[in-house]
């Protein structure tokens, strides 16, 4: 499955107009509302943060908000699916996962409920803000967590393709929904494949693994990096579980080696899922970037650069595994 | 000795009566029910060497009273999106549930001499993706009231008048979670939600007034827009007349107060913290049979009041 990437003429993808990913989810939520009358949508006061306002103008009743209690936010939507609604919870990410982990686990995983986990503003979003409100976490508890589709979609069209699919699939997934904005980095007729990773640039030296808020930094390393005559091989990865393992041994067998980047924590996050696979089936050199402690002050994009996801910091990191 | 085996397998079916029958033979009805569940389940916790039998007997009056004249759920219905829903969110008393599904028909009897065995369907916390007319997967205490309450407001967004049970713990109330479901329930007026408190005044190991004190409980519940209700939790007369009277104030739910006790009736176990999770041994099970089948021609009301 191999799409390219859109570069238009005369520019890096870095130089492409940038979105909030929260639009795509709020207007593809309402669309889907409009012709699926059991979707609800969930929250724990999170209806400006969510940008749900016009969600609520247009479905008042179906727009349920617990206040600011997140245990009985996910146990509201387990039981609104009990009684045949979709429920999308949608919360600030560091919230939603870390205080209702519990209803994560058993109310929704393990009951095997038709509960969307909407992550807002996921990974470092919240910035300044600080480590109690970013989520750099949330992937990794929720990939230990059985029956729990993990998603992490790198642009609005990929936002809104995720929804649309957890719309019309029964059970539980948790979806990643970026404020940090992002280029789009998918043709507009993209459709998302649970499970299956998508090749955006082809390449035999590395491979460089990544989604989310990161996957169109990845793209500008592996232009940086064509410049010196290394091919990198940019994998999209946005369902982080279940992994596509097949993508992932086919990088490890063709190419020198595997760096994954990702706005979330080294442990346990893409990265984890990868080597995991890879040191079972092929070991291959691997360089796993994310967050490896709470961060310092500073935005989002001054963290990321500052832990090695800048393009230039990925290309370093996959120039020295071609070495 | 203890292995948990067909045979250990003797409750009857129990047939709910139709709506011709009077109130007393109903409430007879319900009594037996009650008592050979409780005689199947000192059997599955003697000879399966493992339960919760002390919080299993001071439930079982209010889950034989629902299955047996209240919830309107029956195994034909266990699909119907318009049925009344149970949540049992002490799931710890699965035992007690599995029996109340397995004589009310939900569950195949012979599927209880498997319970708590290797690969069984039948684990110490229900499972409802592998037992019938289980609601939720419960287990962890302060979930089952949320997940009541979602449902209720699906029913009300369904403009449907199927109800909401929800049978929790007493000790389980320490759980904040259970407090900001009953935020929401008053706040989304879900006057066709009842919260049933199985009101034993005993935790794992010491009372609640010990541990973490709920009193004055009723008015707590009253002040999160509860009407509130207490009842005996062992008299069927009293359970039958309030769990079928709901709501009792138009808009708000209803906040059942059980008072019950842990191991009721059995002499040895009844309020006595022990009895949490103990096993009886295999005189103690006979004494309890005993008891129990001496009980048999006895009034409805277990005889403790609490």
């Amino acid at each position: 499955m191999t799409t390219t990437a859109t570069p238009t003429a005369g520019g890096s993808i870095a130089d492409q107009p940038r979105f909030d990913c929260r639009n795509a989810y709020v207007e593809t939520l309402a669309d889907l509302a409009q012709t699926d009358h059991r979707i609800v949508g969930v929250v724990n006061d999170s209806v400006g943060s969510s940008k749900l306002d016009a969600f609520k103008k247009a479905f008042p009743d179906r727009l349920i908000n617990v206040g600011i209690a997140e245990q009985d936010m996910v146990g509201v939507a387990a039981g609104l699916a009990n009684g045949g609604r979709i429920a999308f919870v949608s919360a600030a990410s560091c919230f939603l996962t870390a205080r209702a982990l519990e209803q994560i686990k058993a109310d929704v995983a393990y009951s095997n409920r038709n509960v969307k986990l909407c992550g807002m503003s996921p990974g470092m979003a919240y910035g300044e803000l600080g480590p109690t409100h970013h989520s750099i976490e949330d992937i990794a508890w929720l990939r230990a967590i059985d029956n729990m589709i993990i998603v992490v979609p790198a642009d609005p069209i990929e936002t809104a393709a995720t929804m649309r699919w957890a719309a019309e699939t029964e059970g539980p997934a948790f979806i990643r929904v970026s404020r940090m904005s992002v280029p789009k980095v998918y043709p507009e007729d993209y459709v998302f494949v649970p499970g299956k990773a998508v090749t955006l640039r082809d390449g035999d030296d590395v491979t460089i693994i990544s989604n989310g808020t990161v996957l169109w930094r990845a793209l500008v390393a592996a232009e940086q990096l064509a410049e010196d005559g290394i091919s990198a091989r940019v994998i999209s990865m946005p369902t982080v579980k279940p992994l596509d393992i097949d993508a992932v041994l086919a990088a490890a067998r063709e190419t020198k080696g595997i760096v994954t980047a990702e706005e979330a924590t080294t442990a346990g996050g893409l990265g984890g899922a990868v080597a995991e696979t890879v040191v079972q089936n092929h070991p291959v050199g691997m360089k796993i970037l994310g967050v490896p402690e709470f961060a310092p002050t500073g935005s989002a994009g001054f963290l990321l650069d500052r832990y090695g996801m800048s393009p230039e910091g990925i290309a370093d990191s996959a120039r020295a595994l071609t070495r | 000795m203890t292995a948990l085996a067909p045979e250990h397998v003797t409750i009857p079916l129990s047939a709910r009566l139709g709506p011709d029958a009077s109130r007393a033979e109903r409430v007879a009805s319900i009594a037996e029910a009650a008592r050979q569940i409780r005689i199947q389940d000192l059997k599955l916790v003697h000879y399966a060497n493992a339960g919760h039998i002390g919080g299993d007997f001071s439930a079982i009056d209010v889950l034989a009273t629902l299955y047996g004249a209240v919830l309107n759920v029956t195994p034909e219905t266990v699909d119907d999106p318009d049925r009344d829903r149970f949540i049992l969110s002490k799931g710890h008393v699965a035992g007690a549930l599995y029996i109340t599904l397995a004589t009310f028909g939900f569950l195949p009897r012979e599927d209880l001499a498997t319970f708590l065995k290797p690969l069984s369907a039948l684990n110490g916390h229900p499972n409802r993706n592998k037992v019938p007319g289980v609601e939720a997967n419960t287990g962890p205490l302060g979930h089952g009231l949320p997940i009541a309450v979602g449902h209720a407001i699906s029913a009300k967004l369904d403009v449907s008048r199927r109800r909401t049970y929800v049978l929790t713990g007493d000790g389980e109330l320490q759980e904040g979670s259970n407090w900001e479901a009953m935020m929401a329930a008053s706040q989304y007026e879900l006057d066709r939600l009842t919260v049933i408190v199985d009101r034993n005044r005993l935790q794992q190991g010491a009372t609640t007034r010990e541990t973490n004190d709920l009193d004055p409980l009723d008015q707590k519940a009253a002040a999160f827009g509860f009407a509130v209700v207490e009842v005996n939790g062992h008299d069927h007369s009293e359970l039958l007349d309030v769990l079928s009277s709901v709501p009792f104030r138009p808009g708000k739910p209803t906040f059942v107060i059980a008072h019950t006790h842990k191991g009721h009736p059995i002499s040895f176990m009844s309020n006595n913290a022990a009895w949490h999770h103990k096993v009886p041994s295999a005189g103690q099970l006979q004494q309890a049979l005993d008891e129990l089948g001496s009980a048999k021609s006895t009034s409805s009301n277990g005889g403790t009041s609490a």
